[in-house]
C-alpha cells in the first residue's frame, strides 16, 4: 500500500530529516530541501529507508531527485521492493 | 556545459557523529572509502571532525561537477591526503566520467562545522 508506505517515510522524516516542518504532515509531492532536507541528513533517511524497508538503494539511485519529495522516494522504494 | 565550476559544502560535526551513533558502520562505509576510514581513525578524538570535512569535500565534489543527480555514490568520491598534509580528490567509477582538467579541494574547520571547496575545469559538454 502506497499511503502506508508513504507514512512510514513520513515518519522517518520526522526522525531523521531534520525538516524545518511537521514531517508527519507534508505533502507527498513537497520538496523536502526547500523543507530543510541537507545531504548529510537525506544519508540518515536513506539508511533509515533501508532498516524500515529491507532494502538498499543501489550507488545509481543515490540521486538528489530519489529523495526530493515522499512521492519520489516511495516510488524508488517501490522500484526496489517490486511492489 | 564546459568551463570553471565551483561547489562549497558545509557540515556540522556534531551531526556527523550522531549520524555514527545511530547508524555505526553502516553509515560509515557506505560513506567513506577504506583508506579515509583508516586515517579518521587514526585519531579518535578527531574522527567525527575528519569525516564532516571528507563528507562535505564529496557533496562540493559533486555539486563542482555537476552530478548531484547522476547516481554517484558517495565512496567514488574519495579525499586522499599526502604526507605533507596535503589533500586532493580522486575520483571512481561513474564520477571518473565527468571530463574535467583536475580537481581541487580545500578542506577547513572552526568549532563544530566543517567546510570544503571544490574547484574544477569541466571540458566535456555531457556533464
Amino acid at each position: 500500500m502506497s499511503s502506508e508506505r508513504n507514512d512510514k517515510i513520513r515518519k522517518i522524516l520526522k526522525d531523521h530529516g531534520r525538516l524545518t516542518k511537521d514531517a508527519t504532515s507534508i505533502a507527498d509531492d513537497a520538496d523536502l530541501y526547500q523543507a530543510g532536507l541537507t545531504s548529510h541528513a537525506s544519508v540518515n533517511v536513506m539508511l533509515a529507508l533501508e532498516g524500515e524497508f529491507d532494502i538498499e538503494f543501489p550507488d545509481h539511485m543515490l540521486k538528489r531527485s530519489v529523495f526530493e519529495s515522499v512521492a519520489a522516494m516511495s516510488a524508488a522504494i517501490g522500484e526496489l521492493t517490486g511492489g | 556545459m564546459s568551463g570553471l565550476r565551483v561547489g562549497v559544502d558545509l557540515v556540522q560535526t556534531s551531526r556527523i557523529a550522531e549520524s555514527i551513533a545511530t547508524f555505526g558502520d553502516k553509515f560509515v562505509k557506505r560513506v567513506f572509502t577504506d583508506d579515509e576510514i583508516a586515517y579518521a581513525s587514526s585519531a579518535p578524538e578527531l574522527a567525527a571532525m575528519r569525516f564532516a570535512a571528507r563528507f562535505a569535500a564529496k557533496e562540493a565534489a559533486k555539486k563542482a561537477l555537476g552530478v548531484a543527480d547522476a547516481g554517484i555514490g558517495w565512496r567514488d568520491i574519495e579525499v586522499r591526503r599526502a604526507p605533507s598534509g596535503a589533500v586532493e580528490l580522486a575520483l571512481h567509477g561513474p564520477a571518473a566520467q565527468v571530463d574535467t582538467d583536475g580537481l581541487a579541494v580545500s578542506l577547513s574547520h572552526e568549532g563544530d562545522y566543517a567546510t570544503a571547496v571544490v574547484v574544477t575545469y569541466v571540458r566535456g559538454t555531457s556533464a
